[in-house]
């Protein structure tokens, strides 16, 4: 709890951060900071495969994807010119975001044993999977075997970006 | 930018370092059914090794036979992912329950852990084919644009 408060404005820093700051470059390495950051609140909410994909792909692989597309644009495009910010905006996203504090109070507190999401499905997954698939780490046993349709398809959508970045980027190339 | 970088200390750092990020990728996939990680984890750990590969020693770098071969490599992954779950079709049972997967001396819980490694092998495999392919397709337009 003492860590939260610390982390969440540090988290809210970054984004902003990444936001407001006029070269593209610094902006990138905050980006990987505020995926960093998150990945500590993930693991300190108990979600450790989610802290480490956070990890991984949010801090290092998109960081290196950014930096690698901000070397191939010309000199022009790492330099970010802003529109002033629309009264609108101004207007309508408080609104939305008092909406949604609104309704974020009905929602189950954190680790509530009779909540929808603790009580429906997930019980048998957790008492059952040792037992069914000799594989400790339940969410590697819901992700691969429970769900495991899912996960092809969720492979398939990797391979199809991989095929569609290597027919859009490639030019020419052998 | 994708020739081999001329500072001496990024490339005896790369030598050190490579090996043992492409350790810490095989360990996260296999550990994956123990702890926390799994094929997705492990194959973005092997693609950013391979990336950081490219970057600190060149794209033609000697005896770098895996690069040209990778990109033909796409789906790989993808062919051990639904294998598995056509195996499980030849057993005699529903796409991807590994129960049906036809491996004598095994019980059904078993088999179940050899079709979770599987499908994680072939996840990893597709992944870090993607990330290196997508590396490589950013990095192509620079050298079309430096040649011509």
């Amino acid at each position: 709890m003492t860590f939260e408060l610390p982390l969440l404005v540090f988290l809210v820093m970054t984004a902003a951060g990444a936001i407001l700051v006029k070269d593209l470059i610094s902006s990138v390495f905050i980006l990987g900071t505020y995926s960093f950051t998150l990945a500590l609140i993930w693991a300190l909410l108990g979600a450790v495969d989610v802290a480490f994909v956070e990890a991984v792909v949010g801090a290092g692989l998109a960081t290196v994807f950014f930096l690698l597309t901000l070397f191939t644009t010309s000199e022009k495009d790492t330099q970010i010119r802003r529109l002033p910010i629309p009264w609108t905006a101004l207007v309508v996203l408080p609104i939305v975001g008092m909406l949604l504090l609104y309704g974020a109070a009905d929602l189950p507190a954190f680790g509530d044993p009779s909540s929808p999401a603790s009580t429906h499905i997930s019980p048998i997954y957790i008492e059952n999977s040792v037992a069914q698939t000799r594989t400790p780490n339940v969410v590697t046993a819901i992700l691969m075997d429970y769900r495991s349709l899912d996960t092809l398809v969720e492979t398939i959508v990797i391979f199809t970006a991989g095929i569609a970045c290597a027919l859009i980027l490639r030019k020419g190339d052998s | 930018m994708i020739q081999a970088h001329d500072s001496v200390i990024v490339l005896t750092l790369g030598r050190i370092v490579l090996p043992v990020a492409q350790l810490f990728g095989f360990y996260v996939i296999v550990f994956g059914q123990h702890g926390p990680g799994g094929g997705f984890v492990g194959g973005v750990i092997l693609a950013a090794s391979m990336i950081l590969a490219i970057l600190i020693f060149g794209r033609d770098a000697p005896g770098s036979w895996l690069v040209p071969k990778i990109l033909q490599g796409d789906g790989i992954g993808l062919l051990i992912f639904a294998g598995v779950g056509g195996l499980c079709l030849i057993g005699g049972g529903q796409f991807l329950n590994y129960t049906h997967l036809q491996i004598p001396g095994l019980d059904e819980a078993s088999r179940h852990y050899v079709g979770i490694m599987l499908t994680q092998i072939g996840v990893a495999a597709d992944v870090a084919v993607t990330g290196v392919s997508i590396a490589i397709s950013l990095s192509a337009e620079d050298e079309q644009v430096s040649h011509g």
